[in-house]
This record gives C-alpha cells, sequence and structure tokens, in this order.
C-alpha cells in the first residue's frame, strides 16, 4: 500500500520534512510531486515519531509547503539492470538519457547492496598490465583492487584515468574489461573526453556511463557512485565480467555529502565534512573485488582533486585510509612536461606485492622496485642537496644518484599518453637505469637476480 | 520478559524505542521482526537508545523492540581458535555457508559450533574440591594450543563427577557440588564483553616479546603483558607491522582484530596464516590465532563493539596460562564509531568531534592488558599484550586519539611518511619512538641474549642521534666540509639504517630475525665502527674507508639464512683483515 500525503512543515536546503506520516522506514524512497505534477525523487533520512526528514535529490527549488504531495514507495533506490545496459547512458539516478538507453530489466537490485562477506572475498592477485611504467612496474595494480588517483585541478588525471581503461588488459588472458563509468558534478567537457575516447577505442560498446554533470542536482551525486556499483556487481557477478569502475570526482561527491550534513544540523568532523565521511566512502569503495568461485571482477579507479593539492585534506586522507594505495599526480612534473606526472615516492600500490614475481610478472620485479625506490628517493635528496650547494658539492657516489633521478623521470616517468610499454619493456629500463651503479649499491636486490639481469638488459 | 518496546525514532545506527522500563543498560536488544541485533546505550525515562549493530535501512516507527535482559556476551569455550568472526561474534565462515557472498541482515548463527565433538581429558579426579579458575581439564584444540577448561568464575565445590570423553560444547563434562546445591559445568560459558575478566593480582612485565623484527627487537621492545601504540598516516605501514607482529611475536596465541578497515587485508590474513609456519613449533600460525573482522563496510556500531570482543577473547586465553598478543587495527575506527554513535545521541563534543569520554574509554581498553597472577588456587601466570594501531588524520600527531593513546601505552613506534617514500620499511622513526620497558626486560635480556645488548642499543642510537645532526651541517655546508670522524658516523649510521634497520616484510628470510640474528648484525656494525675510528685514527683517509669491500658483506647479512647465523661472526674478522691492510699501506 503506498502511502500519499500532502503538505510539508519545512524546507531547509534540499532537504524537507512531512509531518503525520506513519509506517515509514528509514532509507525508504519518496516520489514527490510537486504543485506544477512535476516529480522528484527522494529518500527518507530519519523518521522520529510521526515525522520523516526527506532529502531530496533533484534539489528543493520550486517545492512548496502546501501544495507538495509526497509518496512513500515502500522500498529502497532500486535500479533496474539488465546486460543490455552496456553502450548505454544515464543519469546519476540510473535513469536513461534517451529513448535508445532503455532495456528490459531482468533485475532490480537496492543501490545500497551489502558489504561483502571478507571470507567470501578472493586475494587480489592477478597483475593487470597498464602498459604504464610507473603503475607496472612500480604500483602495480591487480584485479580486484581499488587504487585512486590522488590530482589536483588542472592536472591530467583524466587522460591518465582514459589511458588506463585503454591499455589495460591481463597478461596471457584475452578478457576484456568491461567499463562502469560514474560522473559526478564534473563539466560536460571532461565527461565528452570520455565518451570520445572510449568511442575512439571501441570501448563505448562494452561501457555503461552514469553522468551527473556540474549543473545536474547536487544532491543526485550521492546515488551516482552507488548506482553504478551496483551495476558493476551486476555485471562482474551476475554476468562474469571484469569490470573496471572510474569514479570522477570523488571530491564533489563529498561536497554534497557535507552539504546534506550541514543541513541536517550535524556536529561537523574536520573541514565541517560529516563524522561519518570515512563510514560513507567505505561503503563506495569496500565494493570492490573478487568472490570466491565468481568469475568477474570489480577493480575500482576513483579520482579525487585534492583542494590546493593538500593530502592531508579529509578526503584524500579518508579515503587513502580505505583504498588499497594510491597513484599521486605531481604538478612539478606535469610542469616538466612529464607525462604521465605520477609522484613516483608518495604513490603506492597496497596489493603490488601479491600480484608481481615469478609466474605474474618476472621474479626480480620485487626486489627491482625496492631498488628504483630507493636509489630515486637518494637521488631527490641529492637534488635537493645540489640546489643549496651546487652540483659540485656532491660526493662521487652522490652524484650518480643524482644523474639517476634525472634519467628515471625522463625515461621511465615520462612515456605519453600513447606509449603502451610491456611489464618486460618497464623491468628492462629499470635495469638499464641502474646500471649506472656499481654492483655494491644494489643492496635491496638479491645476489642471482644481480647476477641475471645487472647491465644485461640492453 | 513479555513487555516488548516500540520504535519511535530512527537515525541511521540510532533507534530510539519506548516502552522499555525494566531494560538496563548496555543491555542487548533485537529491533523489528528481523531480529537486528543492538545494545542499549542510554536510557531516558521509558525511552531506551538502542545502537544497532546492523544496517537500519527499511526500519520503521512503531516496530516492535525485544528485550533481552542480558549484556552484550561472547561464547569462550573449544572452537574459538582458528576463527573468523565480524565484530560481535559472529563467525563470517558460517555465514558465508548460510547466505553466501554477501552479509545479509538479522542472521544469527552460533558463534562455537554445537555439533562439534571435543575430546575432554579430566586433569581433577572426583571429590577433589576446586574453585573458580582451576582447570577442570583440556581439549587438544588445534595441533598447538591446549584449551584448558576451567571452572567459571564465581563458582566452586567439590567434584561430584567428571569423565573423559568426547562431548560438544554444551554437554555436561563434569559436575560441581556445593553446599548441597549441583552445578553441572560445560565446555562454553558466555561472558560479557565490556567487563573485564577477573584475576587474582597483576604484575609488572619482566619478560620482552620478541617479534623477529629488529627495530622492535633491538631498540624498542615491547614486553610480554605490555602495550604499545603504532600511530602513522596512510601508506606507512601499519598493517604490514601488524601483520609482521601477528605472525611472528613469541606468543602462544593471538587475537586479532580488524576494526573498520579493509577486507582484503583480512582475506590476506585468512588466506597466508594457514600457510606460514611458526618457527618455533613448525605448526601453521593460523593454529594460534582467532580473527575479528569488521571491515569498514560493515556496521559501524558492531566495529565499537569489535575490539571488547576481541579483548575478551584474549584474556580468556589470558587465564589459562597463555601468553595472548591482540593487535588492534585500528583504534581510530573504532574512536571514529564512537565518535559517530555520540553525534546520533546528541552529545556535547569534546576535541575534534570525539565525545569527552574518549581518553577514558581508550585508556581502560589498554588496561586490560597485562601480565596476571590467574585465578586459581595454583600458580599459574598469564600474559595479554596489547599493541594498537592508531591512524590520525594526515598523520598528525595532535589527534586527539593518539594523544589519549600516548598517555597509556609504554611503548610508541613512530612511523613517517618521509621512511616509507624512500620505502624504508618498516617506517619507525628511531627518532621518536621509545619503550619505556627497558628497565623491566632488563634481567631477562642481560641474561637470556648478551651482557652488551644496552651498550649496543646505546651506542647505535647515539650515532643515528648524531647523524641528524650531522645532516643539518651537510644540507648548509656539503659533506666534503665534514671532518673524517664525523664522515664516519654518516658511514655508519647509513649502515645500521639500511643494513640493520630495514627489513623486508615480504622476503622468505629477511621477514623473521631471531634475537640471535640481530645480535650478531648489530655487534658486526658497531664493531665496524670501532675499528674504522681506530684506523682513522692512524691517518688512514676516510675516502678508503668508506669503500671497503666488506660493506657488500654487510649489507648482506640480513638474507643470511637461519642455519649459518653463526656465520656473521666472522665478518668481523673480515672487518679486521681489511681495515688493518689499510692502515699498513700508509
Amino acid at each position: 500500500m503506498i502511502k500519499e500525503y500532502k503538505g510539508l512543515v519545512n524546507i531547509v536546503g534540499p532537504l524537507i520534512l512531512v509531518e503525520n506520516v506513519k509506517d515509514v522506514k528509514y532509507e525508504e524512497l519518496v516520489e514527490i510531486e510537486l504543485s506544477d505534477k512535476s516529480r522528484r525523487s527522494g529518500k527518507v533520512l530519519e523518521v522520529n515519531q510521526d515525522k520523516a526528514l526527506v532529502q531530496v535529490f533533484e534539489g528543493t527549488s520550486g517545492i512548496d509547503i502546501d501544495g507538495t504531495k509526497t509518496r512513500f514507495l515502500g522500498r529502497g533506490i532500486q535500479i533496474a539492470l539488465s546486460g543490455e545496459m552496456l553502450g548505454k547512458v544515464y543519469s546519476g539516478l540510473g535513469k536513461p538519457k534517451t529513448r535508445n538507453d532503455e532495456i528490459i530489466p531482468e533485475e532490480f537490485l537496492d543501490i545500497n547492496g551489502s558489504p561483502i562477506n571478507p571470507f567470501a572475498r578472493n586475494y587480489p592477485n592477478e597483475f593487470i598490465q597498464t602498459g604504464i611504467s610507473t603503475i607496472d612496474g612500480l604500483n602495480t595494480l591487480v584485479r580486484g583492487q581499488k587504487l585512486p588517483l590522488f590530482s589536483g585541478s588542472g592536472l591530467p588525471h583524466n587522460r591518465m584515468a582514459a589511458q588506463i581503461a585503454r591499455q589495460a588488459t591481463v597478461l596471457g588472458k584475452n578478457e576484456q574489461f568491461a567499463v562502469v563509468f560514474g560522473a559526478m558534478g564534473i563539466t560536460f567537457e571532461e565527461a565528452q573526453f570520455f565518451i570520445d575516447d572510449f568511442r575512439k577505442t571501441g570501448a563505448l560498446t562494452r561501457s555503461v556511463l552514469f553522468l551527473n554533470l556540474a549543473d545536474d542536482p547536487a544532491i543526485e551525486r550521492i546515488a551516482t557512485p552507488r548506482v553504478a556499483l551496483t551495476t558493476a556487481e551486476y555485471l562482474a557477478f551476475k554476468k562474469d565480467m571484469h569490470v573496471l569502475v572510474i569514479l570522477t570526482d570523488l571530491t564533489n561527491y563529498c561536497e554534497a555529502l557535507r552539504e546534506v550534513s550541514a543541513a541536517r544540523k550535524e556536529i561537523p568532523g574536520r573541514r565541517g565534512y560529516p563524522g561519518y565521511l570515512y563510514t560513507d566512502l567505505s561503503m563506495i569503495y569496500e565494493r570492490a573485488g573478487r568472490i570466491k568461485g565468481k568469475n568477474g571482477s570489480i577493480t575500482m579507479i576513483p579520482i579525487l582533486t585534492m583542494p590546493e593539492d593538500d593530502k592531508t585534506h579529509p578526503i584524500p586522507d579518508l579515503t587513502g585510509y580505505i583504498t588499497e594505495g594510491q597513484i599521486i599526480l605531481s604538478r612539478s612534473l606535469h610542469r616538466k612536461k612529464v607525462s604521465p606526472p605520477v609522484d613516483v615516492l608518495p604513490s603506492l600500490s597496497r596489493l603490488k606485492d601479491k600480484g608481481i614475481g615469478k609466474g605474474k610478472t618476472r621474479e626480480d620485479h620485487a626486489d627491482l622496485f625496492n631498488q628504483l625506490y630507493a636509489a630515486y628517493a637518494r637521488g631527490k635528496e641529492a637534488q635537493e642537496l645540489a640546489v643549496i650547494l651546487g652540483e659540485s658539492a656532491l660526493t662521487d657516489t652522490d652524484k650518480l644518484y643524482f644523474r639517476f633521478a634525472e634519467d628515471f623521470e625522463r625515461e621511465y616517468v615520462s612515456q605519453g599518453e600513447y606509449e603502451n610499454r610491456t611489464i618486460e619493456e618497464t623491468l628492462n629500463l629499470g635495469w638499464k637505469l641502474l646500471s649506472i651503479f656499481p654492483r655494491e649499491e644494489l643492496k635491496r636486490v638479491r645476489d642471482e637476480n644481480i647476477d641475471k639481469y645487472y647491465k644485461k638488459a640492453e | 520478559m513479555d513487555k516488548n518496546g516500540k520504535i519511535v525514532k530512527v537515525a541511521g545506527p540510532l533507534v530510539i524505542a519506548d516502552n522499555m522500563l525494566g531494560s538496563k543498560m548496555f543491555d542487548v536488544v533485537f529491533v523489528s521482526e528481523k531480529k537486528l541485533m543492538g545494545e542499549i546505550i542510554e536510557l531516558n525515562q521509558e525511552k531506551a537508545y538502542i545502537q544497532v549493530y546492523e544496517e537500519t535501512e527499511g526500519i520503521g516507527v512503531g516496530e516492535v523492540v525485544y528485550p533481552t535482559g542480558e549484556p552484550l556476551s561472547v561464547e569462550l569455550g573449544p572452537g574459538l581458535l582458528e576463527s573468523i568472526y565480524d565484530g560481535t561474534q559472529r563467525p563470517l565462515d558460517k555465514i558465508y555457508s548460510q547466505v553466501g557472498d554477501f552479509i545479509t541482515r538479522g542472521i544469527q548463527v552460533k558463534s562455537i559450533s554445537r555439533d562439534k565433538k571435543w575430546r575432554f581429558i579430566p586433569l581433577v579426579k572426583k571429590n577433589d574440591s576446586v574453585s573458580e579458575g582451576d582447570k577442570l581439564g583440556f581439549v587438544q584444540e588445534t595441533t598447538l594450543i591446549k584449551h584448558f577448561i576451567m571452572v567459571p568464575p564465581g563458582m566452586k565445590g567439590k567434584v561430584k563427577e567428571i569423565k573423559e570423553g568426547d562431548f560438544t560444547v554444551e554437554e555436561k563434562v563434569a559436575v560441581l557440588s556445593n553446599e548441597g546445591k549441583d552445578t553441572q559445568i560445560m565446555m562454553m560459558h558466555r561472558w560479557p564483553v565490556r567487563k573485564p575478566r577477573p584475576y587474582l593480582e597483576k604484575l609488572s612485565p619482566e619478560m620482552p616479546l620478541f617479534t623477529g623484527q629488529r627495530v622492535v627487537d633491538m631498540f624498542f621492545p615491547i614486553a610480554k603483558g605490555g602495550t604499545a601504540c603504532v600511530p602513522g598516516p596512510f601508506g606507512s605501514g601499519k598493517t604490514v607491522i601488524q601483520h609482521q607482529l601477528a605472525k611472528w611475536a613469541d606468543a602462544e596465541v593471538i587475537v586479532y582484530i580488524g576494526c573498520g578497515e579493509r577486507g582484503n587485508e583480512m582475506t590476506d590474513v585468512l588466506l597466508e596464516f594457514p600457510e606460514l609456519v611458526d618457527p618455533k613449533s613448525g605448526e601453521p600460525l593460523m593454529k594460534r590465532t582467532v580473527l575479528i573482522a569488521n571491515t569498514s563496510n560493515m556496521p559501524v556500531a558492531a566495529r565499537e563493539a569489535s575490539v571488547y570482543t576481541g579483548i575478551t577473547i584474549a584474556e580468556y586465553f589470558r587465564d589459562m596460562g597463555y601468553s595472548v598478543a591482540l593487535m588492534a587495527d585500528s583504534t581510530s575506527r573504532w574512536a571514529e564509531a564512537m565518535r559517530e554513535i555520540s553525534g546520533r545521541l546528541e552529545e556535547m563534543p569534546g576535541e575534534e568531534g570525539y565525545p569527552a569520554y574518549l581518553g577514558a574509554k581508550i585508556a581502560s581498553f589498554y588496561e586490560r592488558a597485562g601480565r596476571v597472577k590467574c585465578l586459581s588456587t595454583e600458580e599459574r601466570e598469564g600474559a595479554l599484550s596489547v599493541i594498537g594501531a592508531v591512524s590520525p588524520p594526515g598523520g598528525d600527531l595532535s589527534d586527539p586519539v593518539v594523544q589519549s593513546t600516548l598517555r597509556v601505552v609504554k611503548v610508541f613506534w613512530s612511523l613517517e611518511a618521509q621512511l616509507a617514500y624512500r620505502r624504508h620499511f618498516p617506517a619507525i622513526s628511531w627518532l621518536n619512538s621509545y619503550s619505556l620497558y627497558n628497565e623491566n626486560i632488563k634481567d631477562y635480556i642481560l641474561k637470556n641474549v648478551s651482557e652488551d645488548y644496552f651498550d649496543l642499543q646505546g651506542s647505535s642510537m647515539r650515532i643515528l642521534e648524531e647523524e641528524s645532526e650531522l645532516e643539518e651541517v651537510v644540507r648548509l655546508v656539503g659533506v666534503d666540509a665534514l671532518s673524517g670522524s664525523d664522515r664516519l658516523i654518516l658511514l655508519a649510521a647509513r649502515m645500521i639504517r639500511e643494513d640493520f634497520l630495514h627489513q623486508n616484510a615480504f622476503h622468505e628470510i629477511d621477514t623473521y630475525s631471531s634475537v640471535e640474528k640481530q645480535y650478531k648484525m648489530l655487534s658486526v656494525i658497531n664493531h665496524f665502527y670501532q675499528k674504522a675510528k681506530e684506523t682513522l685514527q692512524k691517518q688512514v683517509e676516510i675516502f678508503s674507508i668508506e669503500n671497503v669491500k666488506v660493506k657488500d658483506k654487510i649489507a648482506r647479512m640480513k638474507y643470511t639464512p637461519k642455519e649459518n647465523v653463526a656465520s656473521i661472526d666472522e665478518i668481523k674478522n673480515e672487518i679486521d683483515g681489511e681495515l688493518e691492510a689499510l692502515s699498513k699501506n700508509i
């Protein structure tokens, strides 16, 4: 039985309060009919005695107190799903954008999903070759991982995400990724860049797009990643596909969350973001993964722009605590025209250790990246020292490291948008760069690997 | 109880119910017909404020609340080891076999299997007098652990009946009679999680808890029954350190709590621990481990409960006389769960929105650690060491959770992002960290490790401290301006850092260093430093000392397999040889 109520008590920001309701449930979906008969949707944030607090996804402009009708639909927000969704475009709430995008649903699923039982998870350990050296060689991505791009405004994070989507393959297998793309509050141009790039490479027919653009209602964004991930779960675990989920831009999502929190007069945490931001973000990120006995997987690349490039801002900070590593883009490398400008030292992939090595990439991989990291870090220190004292003040060893850091940025990090390096090429390049050091300096590499690869990769 | 409550408000994990007179604080209730488990956290006249351990989506006003009249408790008995539980001790493997890949709501599964039969072997005879905590018998629960069945706290009497045999945890294994009243003893009993289990007396820790991690064991050791915290920004390796300690710490039982952290990390433990072998017994590590996994996407209120569930289980094994180590990763998520619930209760916040009672809660949690004389008529000692990870926002140590924790713990392993960027792992800062257990463990160390352990530790720390001062100078005037002896300090410090402190958790040999090996390694480096200092005084150029061949040998000490540990000492001879040759060439 669907209950309909006429009139509201108050409207504050994106929230409306309905009185004298009965049997309303927490998180229930609400349909709101305005005086002009247009319709909006919302969800119940709180029920208190006979009052229900409802968050309106499309915003509250044009809603009045006495003429508005609310209908409580007795269920949560669901999305209609089918394998036919590939190649189609939806709104941030999962509504078809055009007639062409409509489907005959095979299933309806609640967008909030349920937590994956940690016992049911399969550990992500299948190496994904992205063709980007800084990822494959140093911060290896594996299937089922969530690896965000921490970026800043004006940096080429979209291009890098598109490059990953374009080049990602699993070695020795000919499976293709399906891409689920969730846009939250990005501009039309940014969205169009992805669509064009997917179209050019033919990926579009294997993609599902959920677009909430900058001029779409801000509160709708709260649903967008959930809608996208419900679709991804459906494709991965019911249709056996390997799904790459790209979510951009999480910063806009968090701001929408803050807006709702402020309207509810909740006690704010850091920088006005709600205290439950960590929990909320984890409900999104933790939906990536692999499940025992299922062929499909969800690999997630969320993108967020760090306000003022500040990594300690609550959004990147909390994200970093949940995701399995992070790829950080550097403004200074970008200025030096290094592309993709991956800031190697603070970037990290937590799952790389299980995804590399013999049988996956090559037996020397772990030692090699440890050595490259250590050498680059020391090279960076030498560079800083040289800024103050001049290069001539460095010891001979430090001079080597100094040179290494320069070569490393120029040859290893920088590769351009369309160069697709195999893992062999990436590893050999690493050895080539290390060959300027005498053998004793390579402390992080086992003897047998030095014997096999040192000064041999030409 | 036939009186049920009625919901009047639902806001996220907080539900308020009316008509709840008769319920007590921290009683467990079941919310709605879906039977979602919750706990009363505030009472106001007839209203009860309930934190619900499961998602409250779809719950509405007017639905029923069933009181149980009992506080949140865990089941203790054979079957705990090798289990993986959620924050309220529901077994995740059983949930998986019941409902599949995703955790759905309102599932009720017994924490300990009721069907499995265990071989019970009595340790007391008929007509023996026993009192609380006394061992009645044991069950060989895993190949590593004998699970002792003790007289539950608060009971005593004469053994009227006891027999060997195969029993389930709910069958009686013994009957005690006290003042004409008979009590049946089962292998399982329940204990409220928020109430520390009793013991006779608390003792000061005096044995080190060796972990196989060089920076910990040689520089900042923790004691059995001690407390430690590991704060650090993301990516600094908190979880890897916690995993390393869970793997290699020489405790007999490990309780690992994944509190509000990543699901894949728990999977990692689940897959890896059965494969890894305990260096002492040669048995799989899983045989001594209990896992509590309440990942970040699982309900927030259950996250709050998970640390209590874990520590109660740990205390139970301590009471058997074991040395138990508990790892909580991460206590910040636990604190955040408190903050979230506190916010929903509209309590006046303290610092950073955390509730004003944050410090008290953290302190009382860590205080449940300790070396104790167990409750029993026989002399028995148990120890519970607690190691908590803290995840301060932005790695900022002024965070209230870090500060409240530092006030109570005795060991501080400070993780630094800068070290992690250089891939110096474990990224424990040698300048900021400390251990206050050096005095406690002194006697043990001097007797069992070495007479000069503390001298070695002191002189190495001095070299590192001097290095950090010299680095300032180098930054201003360059390394060439330094004297030979200063440059030697830089060289020795680099050796300590790179060849000793740096330890690769993913290298099959380096992942665990026995204390013997650690001691030998550090003493080789110290020997090099002393010898080189003498050589330098004989007018040998620092340049030639910096380039000695034996440096390479020192760098590879860490990869020495355990059979060849004695060979590390031979490096000292090579050092002598090479350095003496240098001074002869002058």
